[in-house]
C-alpha cells in the first residue's frame, strides 16, 4: 500500500485516495475547432510509461482536492506531489 | 509413553511443574508448559506425524519452527477446525487436539501409500503427460481424483468462530527476529530515542542466542538476551512484539505482521482476538530473521527421524527433549558438532559422519578430545525403517566424491543432518532487493536495496556472533539517527565464540551401490533429485520452469529449506555457477496466514457499512421488504397480509396512479452549489442551458462523460442568483461529485464555484398522484398549490408544524407529483404526518419496485437505460442537447458513429399475448427460426407489469428503434430457454404527451 504526500493534509495511506490518471492531458478549451483525431487522442489515448510519470489523485476519503504525483510506475518511488497551480520540485 | 524422551537436566524453557494433556491422533499424551506440539510428541517417542504430499510416505519433523515441511496437523474439530498447521509453531495448550492430514485410515496404515510403490509413475509432471486424454476425462475424473489422493489437510465447512482484529501502527525503526543483531539494533535505536518495534516469531525472544555456547560482557549469551528484553521493555520508546511474524514487506516500507494473540491461552477472555493482524507503516525496517539450516539430499533422507541438526539442538536445549537416543549427525561443516556436544551432555554418544576430509574447528577438536571418532571423507546412501528409522548405511566416498567406495549399516534411530546455513532473505526480497550470490557460504544475500530496507547479522550472510553484534549496534544507531537528534551510539560489548572451519560444497550424496532410493530436496511437495533431472533431462532450463515442472519449492512452507538445494543441484548438472541459474522469486506471506486474520473484523454486517435513511425505523414497522440500493438500504415493497411482491407492486403502483403514494427519496445524491460562476459550471457540465434558469424553478438535466455517453440525470434548482440545489441518481452521487471536483480544480480552475455534498442533511418524500395537490394543500395551507401558484418545475419554501420545508413539483412517476424536502433529522415526523394527513386521501407508501413500473411506464430512464453505452440520442434525451453552447461531451456527439440514424434507440414492448413478462437482458431478434448466429437488434433493458394497461411492458433499446415502431418482433432469452414475440410501441407507453405532470 502506498503512502502518499497529499499536498493539504500531509502523508496519508493509499485506501484515502482514488487514482486520477495521467495529469499532463490537458482538456482542449470549450468551443475550440478540433479534429477527430485531436479530440480521440484527449478522450482516449494514453502513454503507458515505464518509468517517472505524472498523475493525479483525488483524496477523496479526505480532504476531497485533486493534486499531482510525481511517481515511478515500476518502482512506485514518489519523487514528488504539489497542488493543481505548483509544479515538482523534483 | 509418558516423556521417555525427555533429557535430564532443566536448563531449556519448558516448565515441568505444569503438565499439560493434548490429544494426538485420539491417544492422550502429555507435555508441559512451554512445549510445542512437536517437542511435546518428540518426548512422547512420537516421530510419525503424517503422510507426504504425492507418495504418501511416512513423514516427521525435520525442523523445530517456521522452516518445517513436514509435521503438517489438522487442529482441533467443528467450526474450529484448522488444517495444514505446522506442529513446530502450536504451542501446547491444555486439551488441544490434532490429527493426521492425508491419511487414510490411519497414519500407520494409509491406503494411499500405494502412491509409494508405484512412484515411477509418478515422475515431475506426470500429470501434464498423463491425464492429457481423453480430454473430456480431465474435469470429471481425473482432477477430482488427483485432488483427493494429492492433499493436504481439509478445511472447515462452517464459521470461523474465532475473532480478528486488524490494527495500524507507525515507528521509525521496525526491527523483525529477536536474535543477537537483532536485539542490538533494537537497544541501539532505542537508545538513540528512535521509536522501535521488535518482531519475534517465537514465544520466547532471543533467537540463536537461546542455543549456542557464547558469552557477551560477562554474561551467557541467553542471559544477554533476556537482559537486553528487560531494558527495551522499560524503555517507553519500544514496543515488544512475540509470537508475531512479519510475513510481508509491501510498498513504501508497509510491512504486515500476524500476531498469535490467544492461541496459547487455554480459556482466553470472550474479547480477546484469536490472532490480530498489524500494519506497520515503518521509517526503516532493520531485516535480522537469521537464517535456516539447509538438509542434504541422500537415499531415503524422508524417514521420521531423520532431522536438522539445529532443530535437535533446539529440541534438547530449548524444549528438554531428545530426538533419539542412537543418533547419527550427518555433516558438511562444524556447526553440527554443537549437536553432537549437547548429545554428549546428555550422556549420549553419537555417531558422526562428515563429508569432508578433516577439519579443525574448535568444536571438532572438542568432540574428538571427548574420545568420539569421526567418520570423515563419509556420506549417508541410505536409510532404513518404515515408519521411523532404524538403521543407516554409512559410505566411504571416493575421492570426486560421486560415488562411495565401501558402505556399511549402523544402527540408529534419527540422524541429524546439516547442510549448512541459509540466510533468510525473504522479507528484503518481497521489498525488491536485488539479491546476489555470496561464494563463501554457498547461499544469497541481500545486495541493491529498493526500499529503507537493511539486513543485519545471519540474513545478511554474517554468521559469526562478533559480525552480528557489531552490524546490528552500528546499523540500529545509523538508521535511528534519521529520525532522532541525539547522536547516542551504543559500543558493542565484547562477545566470544567458537572458531568455525569452511563448509564443504556438498549437499547431494551419490546413490548407494545397485540401488536407487529417492533423494528428496523438497519435502513438502515431494521433489526428489530424480524429478530435477528428469526436468532438466526434458529440456527445462530457466529455474523458474524447472520449479513450476517440479514444484520444487512451490508448498506452502515456500521452499524454505529446499529452495537453496534445489538451485545448486541445478548448477551441478548444467555445469553452471548457482548465481546464472538465478533464483525464484519470494512472495509474501513468508508463512501461511489464517483468512480470519485478513479479514479482521469485516465480516457479517461490518463487511460494509450500511446506510439508512431517517425513515428506516417506520419502514421496518411498516413491514417493509429491504433492497439495498449501493450501500442504502431502501424499502422495495410494503406487503399487505399475504400479499406476495407482485401484487403488492402492483397495489403500491396503481394506487399512486389513482389516488396517492408516498415514497422515501432520501438517498437520491444532493449537491449544493455556490459561486458567482455557478450558473457558467452548469451550463458547461449539462448539456441543456442554464443561464436564464430563473430562481425558483427547477429544470431536468443531463450530464455526460467526455466520451460523449450519458453520465448521469436529475433536477436542479436555483435558489438564488449564484446557489443551487443539484440532485443525482442515488447510484452516481459519489462519482458525480467526483467529477464536479475534477473539473473545477483540474480542468477549469478559473471558475469560482464550490461544491458540497448534502445528501444526508436532506431527507426527501415525494408524494405522487391526482390527490397529490389536495394532500399538500392541507399540510401547507399557506402555500398556493394551484398550477399557477406552483407551476411543474417550480419550488417553494414553506414550513410543517414549524419544520422548514421545501417543497419542488417533480415528479419521477409522472403523475402530478411533489417533492417536499426537510432537515434530516425531520424527516421520520414529516413523513409520518404526510402519512396521518393523507389517510382521507387513501394515501400508500410505495417501494423501490413500483417507482421502477411507475417510471418505465412513462418511458423515464434510469440506471439500465443509461449504463454508459448510450449517448443522448440513444435514449430519448436528443432534445436535452442544446446545439448553442459547448459542455462536457459534446465534441464526441458529433463523431461518424454517434450520428448514425440507424444506431440503437429506446422503444417500449408489449408481449403479443398481453400476458408474459419479458425477462430483463433478453435479446431482441427479427427472425425466430433464423440459424445461428441470429443478428442481435438489441436488449431489453426494463421490464415491469403496467398498471395502467394490465399488461407486461418493457423498454428495450434496439437498433433504429423509431423505425421498427409498429413492428413485430421476438424477445428471447436463452438462459431461460424462452422466446416471447412482442409488438413494438413508443417507450412513453403511459400519458405521452406528459398532460398529467403539467395538470
Amino acid at each position: 500500500m502506498l503512502e502518499i504526500k497529499c499536498p493539504y493534509c500531509g502523508k496519508r495511506s493509499q485506501n484515502e485516495f482514488s487514482y486520477g490518471g495521467d495529469a499532463t492531458i490537458k482538456r482542449p478549451q470549450l468551443g475550440e475547432e478540433i479534429s477527430t483525431e485531436d479530440w480521440d487522442n484527449f478522450v482516449y489515448y494514453r502513454d503507458n510509461p515505464r518509468g517517472k510519470h505524472s498523475e493525479l489523485w483525488h483524496h477523496v476519503s479526505g480532504c476531497r482536492q485533486w493534486f499531482k504525483v510525481s511517481r515511478d510506475t515500476a518502482t512506485h518511488e514518489i519523487f514528488d506531489t504539489c497542488k493543481m497551480n505548483e509544479d515538482f520540485n523534483v | 509413553m509418558s516423556n521417555s524422551f525427555r533429557t535430564t537436566n532443566s536448563t531449556g524453557l519448558i516448565n515441568k511443574d505444569k503438565k499439560i494433556n493434548f490429544t494426538f491422533n485420539g491417544t492422550i499424551y502429555h507435555g508441559y508448559e512451554g512445549d510445542t506440539l512437536a517437542s511435546a510428541l518428540i518426548a512422547n517417542g512420537v516421530h510419525l506425524v503424517g503422510r507426504s504430499f504425492k507418495y504418501h510416505r511416512p513423514r516427521g519433523f525435520l525442523g523445530v519452527g517456521v522452516e518445517e515441511p513436514n509435521a503438517m496437523v489438522q487442529l482441533h474439530d467443528g467450526n474450529k477446525s484448522e488444517p495444514n498447521i505446522i506442529a513446530t509453531e502450536v504451542e501446547l495448550v491444555e486439551g488441544l487436539k490434532a490429527k493426521s492430514q492425508n491419511c487414510w485410515p490411519s497414519v500407520q496404515f494409509d491406503i494411499g501409500e500405494i502412491n509409494n510403490v508405484l512412484n515411477r509413475f509418478f515422475p515431475a509432471g506426470f500429470y501434464y503427460k498423463t491425464f492429457m486424454w481423453p480430454k473430456s476425462f480431465w474435469m470429471k475424473i481425473y482432477e477430482p481424483f488427483i485432488r483427493k489422493a494429492a492433499g493436504m489437510g481439509k478445511a472447515p465447512l462452517l464459521p470461523d468462530p474465532d475473532r480478528y482484529e486488524h490494527n495500524y501502527e507507525h515507528c521509525d525503526v521496525l526491527v523483525v527476529g529477536s536474535g543477537p543483531s537483532g536485539l542490538a539494533s533494537a537497544l541501539a535505536a532505542a537508545k538513540n530515542g528512535a521509536r522501535v518495534i521488535l518482531a519475534e516469531d517465537k514465544p520466547n525472544f532471543g533467537g540463536s542466542l537461546l542455543t549456542d555456547e557464547v558469552t557477551i560482557g560477562n554474561m551467557s549469551g541467553k542471559e544477554w538476551a533476556s537482559d537486553t528484553i528487560s531494558q527495551l521493555k522499560s524503555m517507553p520508546n519500544v514496543i515488544l512484539k512475540k509470537r508475531s511474524q512479519v510475513f510481508g514487506y509491501y510498498d513504501h516500507n508497509m510491512t504486515v505482521m500476524i500476531e498469535r494473540v490467544s492461541d496459547h491461552i487455554e480459556n482466553p477472555s470472550k474479547y480477546t482476538p484469536r490472532q490480530r493482524l498489524h500494519y506497520i507503516r515503518a521509517g526503516e525496517v532493520i531485516v535480522s530473521t537469521g537464517s535456516i539450516e539447509r538438509p542434504i539430499s541422500f537415499g531415503n533422507n524422508d524417514r521420521p527421524g531423520i532431522v536438522l541438526a539445529s532443530a535437535a539442538k533446539e529440541y534438547m536445549k530449548v524444549y528438554e527433549t531428545l530426538v533419539g537416543k542412537k543418533p547419527i549427525i550427518f555433516t558438511n561443516n562444524d556447526t553440527a558438532y554443537s549437536t553432537a556436544l549437547e548429545f554428549i551432555k546428555n550422556d549420549i554418544e553419537p555417531i558422526i559422519v562428515d563429508t569432508r576430509d578433516s577439519s579443525n574447528g574448535e568444536l571438532v577438536k572438542e568432540v574428538q578430545q571427548k574420545g568420539i571418532s569421526i567418520k570423515f571423507n563419509s556420506g549417508i546412501a541410505d536409510t532404513k525403517g518404515h515408519l521411523k528409522i532404524n538403521s543407516a548405511i554409512i559410505g566411504k566416498l571416493d575421492s570426486s566424491k560421486e560415488s562411495f567406495i565401501s558402505e556399511e549399516t549402523v544402527e540408529c534411530d534419527c540422524i541429524c543432518m546439516s547442510g549448512g546455513w541459509t540466510p533468510t532473505v525473504h522479507l528484503s526480497s518481497q521489498a525488491g532487493n536485488k539479491l546476489k550470490f555470496n561464494d563463501d557460504i554457498d547461499a544469497f544475500v541481500p545486495d541493491k536495496k529498493r526500499q529503507k530496507e537493511t539486513a543485519i547479522g545471519a540474513a545478511n550472510g554474517s554468521f559469526t556472533l562478533n559480525q552480528s553484534l557489531a552490524e546490528g549496534f552500528q546499523v540500529g544507531f545509523d538508521l535511528s539517527n534519521k529520525f532522532t537528534d541525539q547522536n547516542n551510539p551504543t559500543n558493542s560489548p565484547n562477545s566470544n565464540e567458537p572458531s568455525y572451519e569452511k563448509h564443504e560444497k556438498l549437499w547431494c550424496m551419490p546413490l548407494p551401490s545397485g540401488k536407487k532410493p529417492k533423494r528428496f530436496i523438497d519435502f513438502q511437495n515431494d521433489v526428489a533429485v530424480s524429478d530435477v533431472e528428469l526436468a532438466i533431462r526434458e529440456g527445462f532450463r530457466s529455474i523458474e520452469h524447472v520449479k513450476r515442472y517440479t514444484t520444487l519449492g512451490m508448498a506452502g512452507d515456500q521452499g524454505k529449506t529446499s529452495n537453496l538445494n534445489g538451485l545448486q543441484y541445478v548448477s551441478k548438472i548444467e555445469k553452471k555457477i548457482v548465481p546464472e541459474v538465478g533464483h525464484t522469486t519470494f512472495r509474501p506471506p513468508y508463512t501461511p496466514v489464517t483468512i480470519g486474520a485478513i479479514v479482521g473484523r469485516e465480516v457479517g454486517n461490518h463487511y460494509l457499512p450500511t446506510r439508512k435513511s431517517p425513515i428506516h425505523t417506520w419502514h421496518e414497522e411498516n413491514n417493509a421488504v429491504f433492497v439495498a440500493a449501493g450501500l442504502w438500504q431502501r424499502p422495495r415493497y410494503y406487503p399487505m397480509g399475504s400479499e406476495d411482491m407482485n401484487s403488492a407492486v402492483n397495489r403500491e403502483a396503481a394506487n399512486v396512479r389513482k389516488n396517492v403514494g408516498i415514497c422515501d427519496v432520501t438517498t437520491l445524491g444532493k449537491i449544493d452549489i455556490k459561486g458567482p460562476d455557478a450558473p457558467e459550471f452548469l451550463n458547461r457540465v449539462y448539456t441543456n442551458a442554464w443561464l436564464k434558469l430563473p430562481v425558483g424553478k427547477a429544470r431536468y438535466g443531463v450530464m455526460l462523460r467526455e466520451d460523449g455517453m450519458v453520465f448521469d440525470d436529475g433536477t436542479t434548482s436555483r435558489l438564488s442568483e449564484n446557489h443551487f440545489h443539484m440532485t443525482t441518481t442515488t447510484a452516481q452521487a459519489a462519482n458525480v461529485l467526483s467529477h464536479l471536483e475534477y473539473y473545477l480544480q483540474v480542468v477549469w480552475p478559473d471558475l469560482d464555484v464550490n461544491v458540497l455534498s448534502t445528501t444526508e442533511q436532506w431527507s426527501g418524500i415525494a408524494v405522487a398522484g391526482p390527490k397529490s395537490r389536495d394532500l399538500l394543500s392541507k399540510l401547507f395551507p399557506d402555500v398556493d398549490m394551484s398550477n399557477e401558484g406552483l407551476p411543474f418545475m417550480g419550488l417553494v419554501d414553506s414550513s410543517i408544524d414549524g419544520i422548514k420545508a421545501r417543497i419542488y413539483r417533480i415528479s419521477f412517476s409522472g403523475e402530478l407529483a411533489y417533492e417536499v424536502n426537510v432537515e434530516s433529522n425531520y424527516g421520520l415526523y414529516t413523513w409520518k404526518k404526510i402519512m396521518e394527513v393523507g389517510q382521507s386521501f387513501d394515501i400508500q407508501p410505495y417501494g423501490t419496485e413500483a417507482l421502477s413500473t411507475l417510471r418505465i411506464e412513462m418511458g423515464h430512464v434510469a440506471g439500465a437505460e443509461l449504463d454508459g453505452r448510450t449517448i443522448p440520442f440513444d435514449v430519448g434525451l436528443n432534445s436535452m442537447v442544446s446545439q448553442k453552447k459547448d459542455f462536457i461531451g459534446k465534441r464526441s456527439l458529433s463523431k461518424d458513429a454517434f450520428t448514425e440514424s440507424d444506431r440503437q434507440t429506446i422503444v417500449g414492448l408489449v408481449p403479443l399475448d398481453k400476458k408474459t413478462k419479458i425477462p430483463e437482458g433478453s435479446h431482441i431478434i427479427e427472425d425466430n427460426s433464423a440459424v445461428a448466429p441470429i443478428p442481435k437488434l438489441g436488449h431489453v433493458s426494463s421490464s415491469c407489469w403496467s398498471v395502467e394497461y394490465n399488461n407486461p411492458f418493457s423498454i428495450a433499446i434496439i437498433k433504429d428503434g423509431k423505425n421498427k415502431i409498429g413492428k413485430n418482433l421476438y424477445a428471447v432469452s436463452p438462459l431461460k430457454d424462452i422466446s416471447i414475440p412482442v409488438e413494438v410501441v413508443s417507450s412513453h407507453y403511459v400519458d405521452p404527451e406528459g398532460s398529467r405532470v403539467r395538470s
